[in-house]
């Protein structure tokens, strides 16, 4: 078998389990809940296996050695193994605390992932490498890169997840906030989705996707009625969610989720994270661009959004460790955190141009 | 450093201000806000660039205006404006003052010992566990010291007016971890300041077989070397057919005081350094110019082989015979259109190709295009003409750097390593435990704190425990 049916049965399943741990989470039945973590190991060992293939395939295509062959060079590479990251992440910690719930708030983040794979239509093939991208600094940048990006997704979910749990009323701030949060998030996933169905676009490049397909059935649609439907649709959507946000609330304390364990794990998980990112992300970066490019730091825009990224981080870790800020405004910081990540990750590359642009191909 | 009195000094209250963590936060906040605006703006490119995309803010009537106000605040080239450096110095400034203010009491800690303490001390641990011992007060001191050593801790013993005392401690130094950060981080911002100060950033584009004694910055400024630089030779492989460079490299080598020092074959990645100054290779172009040299193999029909070097409008002899070869016409990259007329499609030399027109005894006989990446074009009705390679049309473009600070920079990297990993992954664990007698039997009360990870060491404590009641 090649690596791309591999990464077909796990994307597949990635979505099967996605839909089987948001069951879960609905009806609590345990044969749910194993069927949902089966599903997630077969996907997690099909995807580790066509991630091994794609490596051979490249090794043997590019006759670099090895280290330089690990295919992590392009965006479809990287953001699939950004879900293999975020899938360790999770089975480690669904093994360490024997509960399943987390999986319904974090598998949806994988699914995010692989649907803008498909709608954007960015090129899965393996392409050769430029020149500056030709360095043993790249596995070790990259990898260590995206498994600090994994940490900071959980540190996400764990903190939406103990806002929706500790927030009291429909009018406090921090309920406003998760609730909008989470709104903003389902939405874009369901535009996304939407212009799938409308376009079933086949273009090149994300670039060119964003520029003409992105959100164009919705928010950006030619049609000014469509438009303003499409953002009282998303209001309504918020509302329903602000409306009936207990439930998650309510669901949550049923799988004996304590806020305390939430807000452990949101720690951990950046504690792991921060450094992880600072030594792979900023100093073999650093160290990296001095070879390939005569600058160890030149503010290209990829750098500077590391550099916020950073101190996000780290003010949350000062916030706490410092100040004692507990409770649902050190978990907010760390849900902001992520939305940072996420454009450091691919804001950057697909609006922002810099010398990191060949991650956007 | 929390009671602001009216009568403090102006010192103490700038120090107070540096000092506090609100400060640091919104130092943070300053720092990655304006960052942002100067990743959306692009940085120091022509003003065009940004009027256009400010006209997708502000509309087509402002964009002129609000360019010029983010202009005198400096955002087009704002990484090197006055007043990011300066608050990269608060930060700095900051950081210093922060650890200044919290080290004394940290040091203290670290510089003492653990000590055994009082009844009403240990009662105040965070963790606390008993457990009665049917054994003797000094079997059990063996027992508990013994399990206390394969949990990793080296016990001191103390005799107590109401006991034995056995206390031991690990990770003491890892309280110095977060300062080691902070240091790191002011060891990078004081590289790069030697690297802007003690150094430069330029580029040279030396063509082959040239040589030059000075780099440039920007178009006018000169920095001279202090020894010679030449480009023997350069070469771009590309993958298969493409365009795609795999990989380009230049063959250096480096004249001081007239003797030939250095020779290097230099690549992206892999640059060369001599007295303190770095050459990266970059970029390349291609330089029209009549002193480059064509390289030819010539093989005759009756397979007699010549190899010949040429410059433009030179003309050869196919070997043993009477057809001669003239290079008519030059193109960098060649490309055929629809209808087959060639074209030139790039200024790169992606594609190299030479116009030979061939004539026998001065008689016009015919013309072709010989292309150097397409040996097929190379066959010519009275043999081959094999196009080996076109020297002295091509530059090297070499990024030039000179900066005493990057030691500095990397030895900050190295200590904020360490200091993060003692900050994160290490913590400072205390554990006391007192013996009484109790009656021939021993009352063994374990008590301990930890800075961090107090979950780790319930569990060794729990393990110890465990193990002694067995």
């Amino acid at each position: 078998m090649e690596s791309s049916q591999f990464f077909g049965i796990s994307s597949v399943a990635y979505i099967l389990a996605m839909v089987a741990y948001i069951s879960y989470l609905v009806f609590k039945n345990s044969t749910v809940g194993i069927v949902a973590s089966t599903i997630t190991y077969v996907a997690f060992v099909s995807q580790t296996m066509a991630f091994l293939l794609r490596w051979r395939e490249f090794h043997d295509l590019s006759q670099m050695g090895w280290i330089r062959s690990i295919p992590l060079t392009n965006l479809y590479e990287s953001l699939v193994f950004f879900v293999w990251c975020l899938i360790l992440a999770y089975l480690i910690i669904e093994l360490k605390y024997k509960n399943r719930s987390f999986g319904a708030f974090i598998t949806p983040i994988a699914g995010m992932a692989l649907a803008f794979i498909d709608i954007s239509g960015m090129a899965k093939d393996i392409q050769p490498l430029v020149p500056a991208l030709q360095s043993n600094w790249l596995l070790v940048h990259v990898i260590m890169s995206f498994i600090a990006y994994a940490n900071f997704s959980i540190a996400f979910a764990t903190g939406i997840m103990y806002l929706a749990l500790t927030s009291e009323n429909r009018t406090s701030g921090i309920y406003i906030f998760w609730t909008v949060i989470l709104g903003i998030f389902l939405a874009i996933l369901l535009a996304m989705g939407i212009d799938f169905l409308t376009f079933k676009v086949a273009v090149k490049t994300p670039d060119a996707f964003i520029k003409s397909h992105l959100f164009k059935a919705t928010f950006r649609s030619d049609s000014g009625f469509m438009v303003m439907l499409s953002y009282i649709g998303a209001a309504a959507f918020m509302f329903i969610l602000w409306r009936f946000g207990y439930i998650f609330k309510k669901i949550i304390a049923s799988f004996n989720v304590s806020p305390d364990l939430l807000d452990d794990l949101t720690y951990k998980n950046i504690a792991i994270g921060f450094p992880i990112f600072t030594l792979g992300g900023l100093v073999f970066g650093a160290i990296w661009a001095d070879q390939a490019w005569g600058r160890y730091w030149s503010w290209d825009p990829k750098e500077t959004w590391s550099l916020i990224l950073w101190f996000v981080y780290a003010f949350y870790l000062h916030a706490r460790l410092l100040r004692g800020w507990r409770g649902p405004k050190i978990a907010a910081v760390a849900v902001i955190g992520f939305f940072c990540m996420i454009f450091t990750y691919l804001g950057v590359n697909l609006l922002l141009s810099g010398l990191h642009a060949y991650g956007s191909g | 450093m929390s009671n602001k009195n009216d009568g403090q000094p102006v010192i103490d209250k700038v120090w107070n201000l540096f000092s506090s963590i609100t400060f640091a936060i919104v130092v943070f906040s300053l720092i990655s806000l304006t960052s942002i605006v100067g990743t959306v703006i692009e940085q120091r490119v022509e003003p065009e660039k940004n009027i256009k995309l400010l006209t997708k803010f502000v509309g087509e009537s402002f964009a002129p205006t609000a360019y010029r106000v983010l202009d005198s605040l400096g955002f087009m080239n704002m990484y090197q404006s006055w007043w990011f450096i300066a608050l990269l110095l608060i930060f700095a400034a900051n950081i210093v003052i922060c650890s200044l203010d919290r080290l004394p009491k940290i040091w203290n800690m670290i510089k003492e010992p653990i000590k055994p303490v009082p009844q009403d001390v240990l009662n105040a641990m965070p963790i606390k566990r008993e457990i009665l011992l049917k054994t003797g007060i000094d079997k059990a001191k063996e027992a508990v010291e013994a399990e206390l050593k394969k949990i990793g801790y080296k016990a001191s013993v103390s005799q107590e007016p109401d006991g034995i005392q056995l206390y031991a401690e690990k990770g003491r130094y890892s309280r110095l971890g977060v300062y080691a950060t902070h240091l790191s981080i002011l060891l990078i911002l004081i590289g790069a300041v030697v690297g802007i100060f003690f150094g430069f950033n330029g580029f040279l584009n030396l063509l082959e077989g040239t040589s030059s004694d000075v780099a440039y910055i920007g178009r006018e400024k000169e920095i001279p070397l202090g020894f010679q630089i030449k480009c023997d030779d350069f070469d771009v492989q590309f993958y298969g057919k493409t365009d795609r460079p795999k990989e380009f490299s230049s063959w250096l080598t480096i004249i001081d005081n007239g003797r030939e020092v250095v020779k290097k074959q230099i690549e992206v990645n892999a640059p060369l350094k001599y007295k303190g100054i770095t050459f990266y290779q970059s970029s390349y172009g291609f330089w029209a110019n009549e002193n480059a040299l064509f390289k030819f193999s010539l093989v005759s029909s009756d397979g007699k082989r010549e190899d010949v070097m040429l410059k433009f409008g030179e003309s050869f002899t196919m070997p043993g015979t009477n057809i001669t070869g003239k290079i008519s016409d030059f193109s960098p990259a060649l490309k055929m259109d629809a209808s087959g007329k060639p074209y030139t499609y790039a200024e790169m030399m992606h594609n190299p190709a030479v116009y030979i027109t061939f004539s026998e005894n001065g008689e016009f006989k015919y013309r072709t295009w010989i292309l150097s990446r397409y040996p097929q074009s190379w066959r010519i009705p009275d043999g081959v003409v094999e196009f080996k390679d076109f020297w002295g049309s091509q530059y090297t473009g070499l990024q030039v750097r000179r900066d005493p600070g990057v030691w500095i920079v990397y030895l900050g990297s190295i200590i904020m390593t360490v200091g993060l990993y003692a900050s994160f992954f290490m913590s400072h664990a205390r554990i006391w435990v007192m013996l009484k007698d109790d009656k021939k039997n021993t009352k063994v009360s374990v008590s301990a704190s930890i800075n961090k990870n107090r979950v780790s060491l319930e569990e060794k404590i729990e393990k110890v425990i465990r193990s002694l009641s067995h």
